[in-house]
């Protein structure tokens, strides 16, 4: 499976990458050769495995109901780049 | 003897016997640093002032008759922890200014335990690497040189590099690290210290800055291996704020470190017996492997069938988790934020701006092996391969107790290296990856030194939350190599 | 009849499924400590969790597993007890993760059903596909500023549950009553307080029309509607647009829709520059969800009863008519208020008066049952005073305005106007003897025309002031005339 410059494009657009001129055919060259050597996972054989996705425990822990967060707006807010009054903000978004 | 030079076992000896104070201590690291971080770009922020009033502080704890485990110990923390009101960068320009207003659950326990923190060390952009070159911040240069030649800036490893780097120059005691395919024990093996990667789950991950989060393992890096058991028995323990925290208790990892091998059985996979493999690697090996014998270890062939696939493998998996974890680095509630004609543009600058080439190359990989059409053939294949793995080391270690193997394929290589092939690049973590990809255990050792007498580390494995037969083989590795060279750039030398 | 729309190539079947989004009833976040309340200020209830902050990490809470766990159990569906968390990833502003924690691949309840009630008084079973629990979103908001959207995050990481019919709905009413029985039964178990208003609950309702007999023609997704009666427009007006399209000879292109309500219109969402590709893939940190069988037990054994089974006791314990059961059970308020009148008294007199006399009143008021001047406790006292003779059947429906009015207790009042049904027997035949001795020629009359005997009880029942007891008014009354 080898990735042409549309795939490129349009997988850069679903991962919010602006990308310069020029900019895909270097990442399209460079993906190629990492996913042709990723390539040779095919020729295990995985019949029948279940995958592992993580290392984690087996099962998760649960914390009880209870309200002990929040209430520190301009904690959360003090790093933003644009904010108006306690709101984030951000270009207009039409829907 | 200079206060820098102490072990962290040491330096708690001399400041309980009063010989020194952590202030001078700490004094004594940040004049070290002064005078070899502009050289070394090990440090991204030091935090001076802060460091001399909680040495201060923790000199004062002391004369109170409160001594905390680490009361008074200086150290470096990786740029990857979040640490309250000091910046934070995961070494990217993404991050910006950001200044976390929470302390990650490691370096609170560091604190906890009255560690002094020196500020923030040098990484791979989102640990993101295996040379430190891919940081915003600039690189790194490894202490250490070859014999020959003076004039060759090696690398330190990543992407704990700054970690390492920091500690074998003798600018921190030791120092904080993550290792999500072998930035711990890669670099560790690079400057010729000591790192171990604990059981997934052994420390938390809560606050510290997520690479792939099924294998992001927080630990530490020291100049001997107690201090890393040291160093390990403080930020470890289970933590409710992170759902992969194992509850179990933690064990007196230090204790571990004199236990002795006897009557251990030490597995050698034959798959890491790779081709093309430098002959002084493969010597060291057998070293490792003599000195633990003539301790009453017993020496055990096995087979790790599905070694060749965890590198493929990882470069699925690490790439995918990072693709969505580095999601929220979009420029609207905090970091740099560039801006664009509507959301989706400032989206796209924002992020073309502030992520390096290595971040965005696997960001895309992470992207794409997700996206519909690819997820079985890459994504869950992966996912198989990497239950075999895990298969391959539970099958071992019903066999066995600890596994050694060379830590890494080579000593640290000059900067510039390898740096126009990723695959090359990614070859790094032969080793060390699959460690990860199961979850057990892993450390690297100094062991020796390669023709030019640039350090060797050999890496030892054990079971899922069994560090302490990891640090009783690598202490009585450490024990019998006695290693006495010193990195030719450090402190006061 | 089934329900069809009648286009130019003549009538159409309409087929619909609903994902409804209901928010999980719980103090707190789905996977932090922030709260939950509707109305704060803005930011003021957000944890660095939901703010996707460096290092952040999700921690489930118990209880939102718990109420998913009921509601499975109330839509009569299979509990998993093994599911899995999904991240799903997408870029929005009022996402700070920059994905949803969902769960896509194994969802925590599996295949359901719930049976609705129609106008014309059938049933019909509805499928349920699945429900599974999820983070909500942030809010957008557009409208504050000419140039910038503004962005809250209380409600980023609210425990939803997602709730997915099966395509067995074929009418607008049919999705109405769904929508209307999906509420009922998430407000008996207390797990969504089923405010649609506030947005606690939400429906994306796929639309798709084909002519009779033929398999599924491509759908459309309405997104986000946040009323039954819109849910029902909604669903009329998407259906008409198809059989318009394919009419013209068109093809109806799977895609996102809004309902404009103020124009009863669908329309196409503007924002999708590229195709959905939510890239799933099991969150990897959080470990799988399992739900030990003791305590899905344990969870079964505390719930209420379902407004399914107390209709059906209401039927046969209480001898209503199922209409009558019905309503009394719409809602659970209603139904605890009725059975705390009917506990211990006749419950069909319960009934005729909650849903008569009460009822009416409380119309009049413009109240609801939580608000009602008259407690449960009143109006059965008041059935007590109409049992033990004391107040007569017209007599009570004074007290009952009068108890609205005062909020006082039913026997305080009669005690006031001196409100006491005559029933000494000796007292009523005096009168009724007085009232004969006054009137020989009405007897003469009552003889020809019986219907004079109302006459005559009106006149008994004036000179008893009002307070005679009807009954054995018009019992001595009889006698006497009957027997002079």
């Amino acid at each position: 499976m080898s990735l042409d410059l549309k795939t490129v494009r349009r997988v850069a657009s679903l991962a919010r990458l602006h990308l310069e001129e020029g900019e895909d055919q270097r990442l399209q060259a460079e993906l190629n050769g990492i996913l042709g050597w990723i390539e040779q996972l095919q020729a295990v054989d995985t019949t029948g495995v279940e995958p592992l996705s993580g290392a984690g425990g087996t099962a998760m822990p649960m914390h009880d109901d209870v309200v002990n967060d929040g209430g520190k707006a301009e904690a959360v807010l003090a790093n933003a780049p644009d904010r108006v009054g306690e709101f984030f903000a951000v270009p207009k978004v039409v829907e | 003897m200079n206060p820098t030079d102490f072990t962290i076992r040491g330096a708690l000896e001399a400041l309980n016997e009063g010989l020194v104070t952590s202030e001078a201590l700490t004094q004594a690291h940040l004049e070290a640093i002064a005078a070899l971080n502009p050289r070394l770009n090990a440090f991204i922020t030091v935090t001076a002032e802060r460091a001399l009033e909680a040495a201060r502080a923790s000199d004062k704890r002391r004369s109170d008759g409160i001594v905390g485990k680490l009361e008074g110990i200086p150290l470096a923390i990786k740029d990857l922890f979040c640490t309250e009101g000091v910046r934070t960068t995961a070494a990217s320009r993404i991050l910006g200014n950001f200044t976390p207003p929470y302390e990650s659950t490691v370096t609170a326990n560091l604190l906890r335990d009255g560690a002094v923190f020196l500020g923030k060390v040098n990484l791979d952009e989102f640990a993101m690497g295996s040379s430190n070159a891919t940081s915003a911040y600039g690189p790194v240069e490894n202490p250490w040189k070859r014999g020959n030649d003076d004039g060759t800036t090696l690398v330190p490893g990543g992407s704990s590099g700054g970690s390492a780097a920091a500690v074998a120059a003798r600018l921190a005691l030791g120092a904080t690290a993550t290792d999500t395919g072998g930035s711990i024990r890669q670099p560790a093996a690079f400057c010729g210290i000591a790192g171990i990667k604990p059981t997934y789950g052994r420390c938390s991950r809560w606050g510290v800055v997520a690479f792939a989060s099924s294998l992001d393992t927080p630990g530490p890096v020291a100049r001997t291996v107690e201090d890393c058991a040291i160093l390990l028995e403080s930020m470890s323990g289970h933590d409710p704020k992170d759902s992969t925290s194992a509850n179990l208790p933690v064990p007196d990892f230090a204790a571990a470190c004199a236990r002795g091998v006897k009557g251990l059985r030490i597995g050698v996979p034959r798959e890491y017996r790779l081709e093309g493999m430098p002959e002084e690697i493969e010597a060291l090996w057998q070293q490792g492997l003599a000195w633990l014998r003539a301790e009453g270890a017993e020496i055990v062939d096995i087979s790790l069938p599905h070694t060749k696939y965890a590198l493929p493998t990882y470069y699925i998996v690490a790439p995918a988790e990072a693709s969505s974890n580095l999601a929220r680095y979009d420029g609207v509630r905090y970091g740099a934020r560039v801006g664009g004609e509507d959301l989706k543009d400032l989206y796209e600058r924002t992020r073309a701006a502030g992520f390096g080439d290595e971040v965005k190359r696997r960001i895309m990989i992470g992207t794409y092996v997700l996206s519909a059409g690819y997820y079985d053939a890459y994504y869950l294949k992966a996912q198989k391969v990497r239950a075999l793995i895990k298969r391959d080391f539970d099958e071992a270690f019903g066999k066995v107790d600890a596994i050694v193997t060379p830590a890494t394929p080579s000593a640290a290589f000059a900067a510039g290296e390898k740096q126009d092939d990723p695959v090359a690049m990614y070859l790094n973590d032969v080793f060390t990856v699959t460690a990860n990809l199961a979850g057990i255990p892993g450390m690297t050792v100094p062991a020796g030194y390669d023709r030019q007498s640039l350090p060797l580390g050999l890496q030892v494995l054990a079971r899922d939350f069994d560090e302490e037969t990891v640090f009783a083989v690598s202490a009585t590795i450490e024990r019998a190599a006695n290693l006495t060279k010193l990195p030719q750039v450090r402190a006061f030398a | 009849m089934s329900y069809t729309i009648e286009g130019e190539t003549g009538p159409w079947e309409l087929v619909i499924g609903l994902e409804v989004h209901a928010q999980v009833t719980s103090n707190a976040k789905l996977f932090s400590g922030a709260a939950t309340e509707f109305g704060a200020e803005p930011n003021s209830q957000v944890s660095f969790v939901d703010a996707g902050f460096p290092g952040m990490l999700p921690v489930i809470n118990r209880e939102c597993v718990a109420q998913a766990v009921r509601t499975g159990l109330g839509l009569n569906a299979q509990v998993n007890p093994w599911s899995r968390f999904d991240r799903k990833n997408y870029f929005y502003a009022d996402l700070p993760q920059g994905y949803q924690i969902s769960q896509f691949a194994h969802p925590i309840v599996g295949e359901g059903k719930i049976t609705v009630e129609l106008s014309d008084g059938s049933t019909k079973e509805i499928g349920i596909t699945r429900l599974h629990l999820e983070q909500d979103a942030g809010k957008s908001i557009h409208d504050q500023h000419p140039t910038k959207t503004f962005i809250d995050l209380n409600r980023s990481g609210v425990a939803l549950m997602e709730i997915v019919s099966e395509p067995d709905m074929r009418s607008p009413e049919e999705a109405g009553a769904y929508l209307t029985k999906l509420r009922q039964i998430l407000r008996y178990l207390g797990t969504c307080d089923g405010n649609m208003e506030q947005g606690s609950m939400r429906a994306d309702v796929n639309v798709s029309v084909r002519k009779v007999g033929e398999g599924f023609r491509t759908r459309c997704e309405v997104k986000n509607v946040n009323s039954i009666r819109f849910v029902m427009q909604a669903v009329e007006a998407e259906a008409r647009r198809q059989i318009e399209v394919w009419e013209s000879g068109g093809t109806v292109d799977q895609e996102t829709r809004l309902f404009d309500t103020s124009r009863g219109v669908t329309r196409s969402m503007r924002s999708k520059e590229d195709a959905h590709d939510y890239r799933y893939f099991p969150d990897p940190d959080l470990p799988p969800l399992v739900i030990d069988p003791a305590w899905i037990e344990e969870l079964k054994a505390g719930l209420p009863e379902l407004p399914d089974a107390r209709c059906t006791r209401y039927v046969n314990e209480f001898g209503l008519s199922a209409y009558d059961a019905g309503v009394l059970v719409a809602e659970k308020e209603t139904a605890a208020f009725y059975e705390e009148v009917a506990a211990g008294r006749d419950p069909k007199m319960a009934a005729n008066w909650v849903m008569g006399d009460f009822f009416a009143i409380l119309n009049k008021m413009g109240r609801g049952i939580e608000d009602s001047p008259i407690s449960a406790k009143h109006l059965g006292a008041l059935l007590d005073l109409i049992a033990d003779k004391t107040l007569s059947g017209k007599m009570a429906k004074e007290v009952l305005e009068a108890m609205a009015e005062t909020g006082k207790p039913p026997g305080t009042i009669v005690e006031e106007r001196g409100l006491r049904q005559v029933t000494d027997t000796g007292a009523i035949e005096a009168a009724v003897d007085a009232i004969l001795a006054a009137n020989p020629d009405k007897i003469a009359q009552y003889k020809a025309k019986p219907t004079l005997f109302g006459w005559f009880v009106g006149q008994v029942m004036k000179a008893l002031k009002g307070q005679g007891n009807p009954a054995l008014v018009n019992e001595v009354l009889k006698a006497k005339l009957d027997g002079a």
